[in-house]
């Protein structure tokens, strides 16, 4: 065996339940926010349980950076593996105030591992004003950020969310997204998030572990999961696009420029200017045009190298084409089409063309 | 009304103090019994099997309890002739024995109710205890305890009530010792048997008034703690 990585979360475990089998040996960065992608049933849970010690499968292995979590007959129980758990379903002590919960486990954590303090979590996570409430005079998504707020006191080494935005409508989900997308870049703690929604990936993470039936298919920083044809992202919801760059301040138009100047995108309304954001842009809103059009209303036209027509994803079957296009800054710019469109204009790989944007959302 | 007799006194003396040291013992043993047919792993057959000989007091005329008690803490059973080779006394007609049979009679009342408490519960709690830094200790006294208190409080009241109740184990097993294994039920069936029904009266509506009193109390906290159902 080689000796584990340091930086890694490195797991082997295979767990066999009637009806269902894991079977996962793979090392993760600890580094961001990594995905764990797929449909119920396929062992995410399962396999984030075995990394926090909830789980004991024989003969599994669980290495932490150096330190062997689960190895031969050493197992580390959950209460010293320093892991903050978020789950979907609300998990505050009925029992205790919102401060009780937040420091229920700061008291806990030896003083000298303390980096992260009340004040500055209750802050971050915009729960300055409930503390002295009950936990259960709290709102769907209150309950969330201080069950987030309370792992995060624990200075965790590593964050474990399981669906944390799963049992939240719409509207708390995008009220809780922006704590969830800083946490990881203002705490440093590397996280591994549960999901099977696409929309939290493109948000949230920095790579994606694609799981189907108890095994782990495939892990890759997430610009590549979306920018491949065939990415489980876009099985059920259609091709999705996401950039990254710069969001400048508004012209005279109060449109904000965004990306640098080889792909220059000037969107409406903005979170902030002066700061990074991810851009989301749905395939289907994305025409190809040979030449740049004078007279049309689109703002965004953005030139593009065409890298491959498959087959969208879907169940169009084949009368509608994915254009995998190259924008000049190097990211990549989804178009979906019809196989028509495509044989009249005469596309192929390698083709020069402009990408004609007529919508675009904000992920932050 | 309550011109009770030392005997009298000396029998409630002997039921309160064996209704007190079996609550005890029970809430003692009954927590981690409840909680593993609750949240515990293994198999069910094991769980099931367990979870049935928990209930079989409730079922079993409480003679056959006490007469497979006298046999086995009797000098010739084997707990009792193990005992007295070590010097000790035999348990059979001694507060001890009585209290050992108590403790197995009222075992499914203190099960039960935890056993519910901790499945409503569930494991989460904790999990998420556990994720914060608390070990075992740490999460029963400041999660478990808290969160199922009204189970506990249940447990207990019936557990007393039950073995103030008792009366058929510990005619077989204890006899009426005054001051010793007489308590208040076999008292009044003796007072009964000497045909001095004032006597027997006199304790039986103070049972009566105290046993209604009791699930009074357990209904109503029960009522207030919807966790926990009987």
């Amino acid at each position: 065996m080689t000796r584990p990585q340091p930086d890694t979360l490195r797991i082997k475990a295979r767990l066999e339940r009637p009806g269902f089998a894991l079977d996962v040996d793979t090392a993760f960065p600890l580094e961001g926010v990594t995905a764990l992608f797929g449909r119920s049933g396929c062992g995410k849970t399962t396999l984030l349980r075995i990394i926090a010690g909830l789980e004991h499968p024989p003969g599994g292995e669980v290495h932490f950076r150096d330190t062997a979590w689960q190895s031969g007959k050493t197992f580390v129980p959950l209460h010293r593996r320093r892991v903050g758990l978020v789950f979907q379903e609300s998990t505050l002590l009925p029992h205790l105030s919102v401060r009780g919960n937040l420091l229920y486990g700061y008291k806990r954590t030896p003083e000298p591992l303390r980096r992260l303090h009340l004040d500055e979590v209750a802050r971050l996570l915009g729960i300055d004003d409930l503390l002295e409430r009950r936990a259960d005079q709290l709102s769907g998504g209150q309950r969330q950020r201080v069950a987030l707020g309370r792992a995060l006191l624990t200075s965790p080494d590593l964050l474990l969310l399981d669906e944390p935005l799963n049992a939240l409508d719409t509207q708390t989900k995008r009220e809780i997204m922006p704590f969830l997308a800083r946490l990881s870049e203002e705490t440093g703690i590397p996280s591994l998030l549960v999901t099977h929604a696409p929309d939290e990936v493109e948000r949230l993470a920095t790579r994606v572990a694609f799981m189907h039936d108890g095994q782990l298919e495939r892990l890759e920083p997430l610009r590549e999961a979306l920018a491949r044809a065939d990415s489980p992202l876009f099985r059920d919801e259609g091709a999705v696009s996401v950039l990254q760059g710069e969001l400048g301040p508004a012209d005279a138009h109060g449109l904000h420029p965004f990306g640098p100047p080889e792909a220059r995108y000037r969107v409406p309304s903005s979170p902030g200017a002066g700061r990074q954001a991810r851009l989301r842009i749905d395939a289907r809103d994305v025409s190809i045009a040979l030449s740049p059009p004078q007279d049309v209303s689109i703002l965004n036209i953005i030139p593009v190298t065409i890298e491959s027509l498959d087959e969208a994803p879907g169940h169009h079957g084949p009368a509608r084409v994915l254009a995998v296009c190259r924008q000049d800054d190097g990211q990549t710019l989804m178009a979906e089409l019809t196989r028509l469109s495509t044989e009249r204009l005469g596309l192929r790989q390698g083709a020069r063309a402009h990408a004609l944007v007529k919508s675009v959302a904000f992920l932050d | 009304m309550f011109d009770l007799s030392p005997t009298d006194w000396m029998a409630i003396e002997v039921t309160l103090k064996l209704a007190l040291y079996t609550t005890l013992i029970l809430l003692v043993i009954a927590t981690p019994i409840a909680w593993w047919l609750a949240n515990g792993r293994g198999s069910p057959g094991v769980r099931t099997a367990v979870q049935a000989l928990v209930a079989l007091p409730l079922v079993l005329p409480p003679t056959v309890l006490g007469f497979y008690l006298l046999v086995l803490l009797g000098p010739a059973g084997p707990v009792g002739s193990t005992l007295e080779s070590w010097g000790l006394n035999h348990l059979a007609f001694t507060f001890q024995g009585i209290l050992i049979g108590s403790v197995i009679y009222s075992l499914p009342f203190a099960v039960q109710p935890l056993q519910q408490a901790f499945a409503n519960l569930g494991r989460r709690p904790v999990e998420i205890a556990g994720s914060l830094g608390a070990g075992r200790i740490d999460r029963f006294v400041t999660v478990i305890l808290p969160m199922t208190r009204g189970g506990f409080i249940v447990a207990a009241t019936l557990a007393f009530a039950h073995t103030l109740g008792e009366f058929g184990v510990i005619l077989m097993l204890g006899g009426a010792i005054p001051g010793e294994t007489q308590v208040l039920s076999i008292l009044i069936y003796d007072h009964a048997e000497a045909m001095d029904f004032d006597s027997a009266h006199r304790l039986s509506f103070g049972l009566l008034v105290f046993a209604f009193a009791v699930l009074f109390i357990v209904y109503a906290i029960n009522r207030r703690f919807d966790t926990v159902r009987l």
